[in-house]
């Protein structure tokens, strides 16, 4: 039970939830409102839906051996260019005009996401890289989009995205609901899932068993593009409005984050969806506990910083090495299990 | 005789469950080539290990100049007069020359230091500059950088650790000629290589080691190639074995499965010939470093070849990568089953299961996955037998048993081993031996690489022997033995008519 | 531009500049620079092509160019360093703060540098010690860094301590120019980082340790001192740089410099520098920030072009030269076999 690799994390969320039911007495209820669904869980599901999102894609993309620092920016380009097309429209609340809209601002993010996948991919560029390029010049083409304003539109099919409710529910907990079952239904119904981890856990021997991990790495930034891309179009659409500058700002280090303490390593392979998400709301908790006790959002930074700190040393097999070491006095250092295999100059380097 | 500069006397080295190194001594004299010989498993890369300091050893003494001395890193090793020379160069490509020559040792006055590099270089009349990076220069001159580096520290011991195994012909004139002469100023060398001709070439000594013991110590011009081998593989001093009888199939005479019509690679293999049919276990012997897997890995199309023609079923076809040879219904197990075959984070089932959902395609799944992987945990006996244990727990032998079923469960029409048997227990070793066997049998064609040349002899119906890189033989088993083997190894030239001449 | 060839006669010997070969994409970025400044000279004379832009945009970009330089010795050691923007930040509240309680000045300054450098050291410690990724022990220190801002205090506060006045009154140089002190203060750390860089043992380590961490190592090279080194040089360098963003704009403020760690990496890559590390300069640096300054001053000087271009110019130099990078090290690589 406690070697479940969702244990730790689903143990966090769980006490950072009982803990802010204890301080808020009425944390855990729901109620109905005029048809609608309310209550601190709610909110938590509700601010949490872009960070779930973008750290799907996020995952997805760790999982082969990378990493998408650009996630920000196309949620500010994806934002930008719907808020764009829709206020330049005549009837902004025509719902044809709306899902116009809306498709060509994920062709966009999926185009965006072809691009990381191909400097990855094809040219072989190191993926932190790649995708720092996108991650600079994101934030201008959004603002290009917006020539620099905040757009803001008024359009009530648009606004149901991030803002609305649908079968007394907040939509965007349905978005998410929907991606999530179709993302786990692709990687774990189909082999995309047991490829992408081959890739990411070996990649020498993933090419010695005939994968062809050029296209799965596309596929996997251009997925984590729409993700980004959809979040985009939630955080405008629940503002109304679209802010080049400033939508899905740091959003890649909290998706990041969500990854790391879900229990995925940065270093690629085996993914977890389900802990993705979990990490993702415990990331969107922390921010309501603190919002709700008072503490001004922004100082949230130096927990954040805290909890990076701290899960990336407990998962550091050398953090864990030199603390066990100090603290048991350990029988002398063996050398690696290697070594019938050491006298191996049959490595023959075949260069 | 002159005293010996370094002694290594009664060296013991256990690692768990085994025993690298029992009671070896070693002495290298001043102003002397020696080479360090032995098959895989000798105990050549923990002896150096242990006199470079990056092993303590269980038991035994070091004795530089006749004081003992006791070594604690590769470092420390270094400021006693002992510098190694590797495979792998370790300096840094983005440093120039000169700085390669002199940083990390103390105050160094760099606008002298060019001069000082130029002139040093200039002594091993290595014309090169040194203000260009080192990158610059190919991997033949960077390792003599790395030798100046080494002597110009006043090394009294230089050991290179097989600094020929990527330089062709040439460069390789070129190191021995900066041997020669650092033998002449009186350092002495240790020489590890695999290629027989260069230690015969450059070495006034040899010493062997087998299986983690001293076999002996030999003056080079005493020995010829047929007993530096016996040393080496034990062959001329234990008793013959019983022969096994080779299958008794003979291959169909009908088109090969797999044909190479001069398939080479420069710096891997030379172009060879080499006929497969389906039903015929073909063999590759030779030492360490001949080329085996070179070569296997060009029928796979794991690299490419640069000359050559292969054809599969009478088909020409050019493998640009594994994807294309297994879709011909070839398939590989590397010998370096933890960085080339296993995906060790992934569980067994999924390991099996990679190759042919990799052929299959991300959309097909799959659909009688468990089936499939449960029959094959049964049929070879894969424990644990939890299709959900993760591969990277298992140990060798189940961990190499997983990756013949993920390519068995591929059905392949060839199906390339390398090293299969390597670092796993007899028990294990035994069933795959046998499950080779029964492929054959069913009508698949293998091709079987081992250093272990009984069990090629066990399986195989005929045995490409290679040597320094190129198939110099192919020898039908027939009444065949590993001396004969040997024999064919040791023996001069290239030419297969006198290998065929043998195996009359 | 007179910096530069002084620089290049006397300080870059032809030993140690030819020596690494690594200078094509420096010179493109040189040639750039001279482009974009011819461009804006015809277009805009007599505006733009005069001494007097040169200077400013070392009084505008004078922040940019110290965090840069300390950036270009954690990148050069084969690290990185998110936390750049977030430090610069911390130094200008730190100012802001401490002044604002009646510090002196160059007390509230040396406790700026101080935590840059320890901050620093914490995140290099970490790196070499527990083996985790520069870029995600980086981030933590961004974190860490900008959370701190807002732990001083949410709101912006303004620095009204007359030292930070007087380091940019204007300093009338012959030829109808004036300079600041903050600009010779960047010059002169400019030169320091050069010539720690190629003239001190730690520089020549650093050059080891980006080249080939385990064979700096085997050469008896302090590689744990050499890479937490860096790291302090980073964070010292940010801080000083938020000092000047403090002078610049009078005032602390935890979103200040948000993103300028992008700029920065970005500015190191266009000036040269491998972002695998062991290739680089600190003139290209110089070079790279200066041609970002250029651009800028550029777009502004255009009027429509409006500054997000800026951002986008940045994006497409920073493809250009990642993969023109990438293909001198296929070609290197292929040449060394």
């Amino acid at each position: 039970m406690i070697k479940h690799r969702l244990f730790w994390p689903v143990v966090a969320l769980v006490a950072l939830l009982l803990g802010n039911r204890i301080v808020t007495p009425g944390f855990f209820s729901v109620e109905v409102k005029s048809g609608h669904l309310y209550g601190s869980l709610i909110d938590i599901l509700l601010f949490g839906a872009p960070l779930i999102l973008i750290a799907l894609g996020m995952v997805t993309v760790i999982a082969t051996g990378g990493i998408d620092l650009s996630v920000g920016a196309t949620v500010a380009i994806s934002g930008a260019l719907a808020c764009y097309i829709i206020s330049d429209q005549a009837n902004q609340g025509s719902v044809g005009g709306v899902l116009f809209a809306v498709a060509l601002a994920l062709v966009l993010s999926l185009a965006l996401g072809l691009w990381n996948g191909m400097l990855v991919a094809w040219l072989g560029i190191q993926p932190i890289i790649a995708t720092l390029i996108l991650m600079v010049a994101g934030r201008g083409v959004a603002q290009l989009i917006t020539s620099g304003k905040i757009i803001t539109v008024n359009s009530p099919p648009y606004k149901l995205i991030g803002g609305g409710y649908w079968l007394g529910l907040p939509f965007a907990i349905i978005v998410v609901v929907v991606v999530a079952a179709i993302t786990a239904v692709l990687v774990r119904r189909t082999a995309l899932g047991l490829l992408i981890e081959a890739v990411g856990g070996n990649a020498e021997a993933s090419r010695l068993v005939g994968i062809r991990s050029r296209s799965l790495i596309i596929m996997a930034y251009m997925f984590c593009a729409l993700c980004s891309g959809i979040a985009g179009l939630m955080i405008s659409s629940n503002i109304a409005a679209a802010d080049g500058n400033n939508a899905g700002l740091w959003m890649e280090l909290d998706a990041i984050l969500a990854v790391v303490i879900g229990g995925t390593s940065l270093i690629g392979g085996r993914f977890s969806l389900a802990g993705t998400i979990i990490g993702a709301l415990i990331i969107q908790t922390i921010s309501t506990t603190i919002y709700t006790a008072g503490v001004p959002s922004y100082r949230v930074l130096v927990f954040k910083a805290v909890v990076v700190a701290l899960v990336c040393l407990i998962q550091s097999p050398a953090f864990r090495a030199k603390v066990f070491r100090r603290r048991h006095k350990r029988p002398p250092p063996q050398p690696k299990a290697e070594v019938p295999a050491s006298d191996s100059g049959d490595l023959e380097v075949s260069a | 005789m002159t005293p010996p500069i370094l002694e290594m006397r009664g060296i013991s080295k256990a690692f768990p469950g085994v025993r690298a190194l029992d009671d070896v001594s070693f002495r290298l004299l001043p102003g002397e080539v020696h080479a360090l010989m032995g098959e895989n498993g000798a105990g050549k890369s923990t002896l150096i290990k242990v006199l470079t300091g990056v092993y303590t050893a269980d038991a035994g003494d070091v004795l530089l100049a006749g004081n003992p001395v006791v070594i604690g890193g590769p470092h420390q090793a270094q400021e006693a007069g002992i510098s190694t020379v590797y495979q792998e160069v370790n300096l840094c490509p983005n440093l120039s020359v000169a700085e390669n020559i002199f940083i990390g040792r103390g105050k160094v006055r760099w606008k002298q230091a060019r001069a000082r590099a130029a002139e040093l270089l200039t002594r091993f009349d290595l014309d090169i500059d040194p203000a260009l990076p080192l990158g610059a220069y190919s991997i033949a001159i960077q390792q003599l950088v790395a030798i100046v580096r080494a002597v110009d520290i006043s090394a009294k011991v230089l050991v290179l650790d097989e600094p020929t195994s990527s330089l062709d012909r040439d460069e390789v004139a070129r190191l021995f000629a900066v041997m020669r002469r650092l033998r002449e100023d009186g350092v002495a060398i240790l020489f590890v290589s695999h290629f027989l001709e260069q230690v015969f070439d450059i070495s006034d000594r040899v010493t062997v080691l087998r299986n983690g013991r001293l076999v002996g110590e030999y003056e080079t011009g005493a020995l010829t190639r047929a007993t530096l081998i016996g040393h080496m593989t034990g062959r001329v001093l234990e008793a013959l074995e019983e022969l096994h009888a080779p299958g008794e199939h003979a291959p169909d005479s009908a088109q090969p499965v797999l044909r190479a019509e001069g398939i080479g690679r420069k710096g891997g293999i030379a172009p060879f010939d080499l006929t497969i049919h389906s039903g015929e276990v073909v063999g590759f012997a030779g030492l360490l470093g001949s080329g085996r897997t070179e070569a296997a890995r060009l029928l796979f199309g794991a690299d490419g070849s640069d000359s050559g023609q292969l054809s599969i079923d009478g088909k020409p076809v050019t493998l640009k990568s594994p994807g294309a040879a297994i879709e011909h219904g070839v398939a590989f197990c590397p010998e370096n089953r933890k960085t080339e075959g296993l995906v060790e984070d992934l569980t067994v089932g999924e390991n099996i299961m990679l190759a042919l959902q990799a052929a299959r395609g991300w959309v097909r799944q799959v659909t009688d996955s468990d089936d499939l992987v449960r029959r094959w945990i049964t049929a070879l006996r894969i424990t644990p037998s939890d299709p959900d244990a993760i591969a990277g727990n298992l140990s060798g032998g189940n961990q190499q048993k997983v990756l013949l079923a993920r390519w068995l469960i591929t059905q392949p029409k060839l199906l390339i081993l390398d090293e299969p048997t390597r670092g796993i227990d007899v028990g294990a070793k035994a069933e795959i031996q046998k499950l080779v066997v029964s492929l054959a049998d069913e009508g698949k064609a293998v091709l079987f690489i081992s250093a272990e040349l009984e069990e090629v002899l066990r399986i195989s119906h005929k045995v490409e022997v290679l040597r320094d890189r190129q198939m110099i033989a192919e020898l039908a088993n027939e009444g065949l033995t590993p001396e004969r083997i040997l024999a064919t190894i040791a023996g001069g030239g290239t030419g297969t008519v006198a290998a065929e001449g043998a195996a009359q | 531009m007179t910096a530069l060839t002084f620089m290049g006669k006397r300080g870059m010997t032809a030993f140690t500049f030819v020596s690494r070969r690594g200078y094509l994409p420096v010179l493109v970025t040189l040639g750039l620079l001279v482009a974009v400044f011819v461009v804006g000279s015809i277009l805009y004379y007599p505006d733009f092509g005069t001494g007097q832009v040169v200077v400013n945009l070392f009084i505008d970009n004078g922040f940019l160019l110290v965090t840069a330089v300390g950036m270009t010795f954690v990148i050069l050691s084969g690290g990185i360093d998110l936390s750049v923007g977030a430090v610069v930040a911390l130094g200008a509240m730190l100012c802001a703060w401490l002044t604002g309680m009646g510090w002196p000045a160059w007390l509230a300054i040396v406790t700026a540098i101080a935590a840059g450098a320890l901050l620093g050291f914490i995140q290099g410690y970490v790196i070499h010690e527990f083996e985790i990724q520069p870029f995600i022990a980086t981030l933590a220190g961004m974190f860490l860094a900008r959370g701190l801002c807002f732990v001083i205090s949410i709101e912006q506060i303004p620095i009204k301590d007359p030292f930070f006045d007087w380091v940019q009154t204007p300093i009338a140089v012959p030829g109808d120019m004036f300079i600041k002190p903050t600009v010779i203060l960047v010059l002169v750390i400019v030169a320091i980082a050069y010539w720690m860089l190629h003239y001190t043992r730690f520089g020549r380590n650093v050059y080891a340790v980006g080249g080939s961490a385990q064979s700096a190592l085997l050469m008896g090279l302090p590689l744990g001192r050499t890479r937490i080194l860096t790291y302090v040089v980073s964070g010292v360098c940010s801080a000083i740089a938020g000092v000047l963003f403090g002078v610049y704009t009078l005032s602390g403020s935890g979103l200040h410099a948000v993103g300028m760690e992008l700029d920065a990496i970005a500015a190191v890559v266009i000036g040269g520098t491998l972002l695998t590390g062991g290739y680089g300069y600190v003139l290209g640096t110089l070079l790279g920030v200066m041609l970002l300054g250029t651009i800028k001053t550029l777009l502004n000087f255009q009027g429509t072009l409006s500054s997000w271009w800026t951002r986008i110019a940045i994006g497409v130099l920073l493809f250009v030269f990642i993969v023109l990078q990438r293909a001198l090290g296929t070609r290197r690589r292929s040449a060394g076999v």
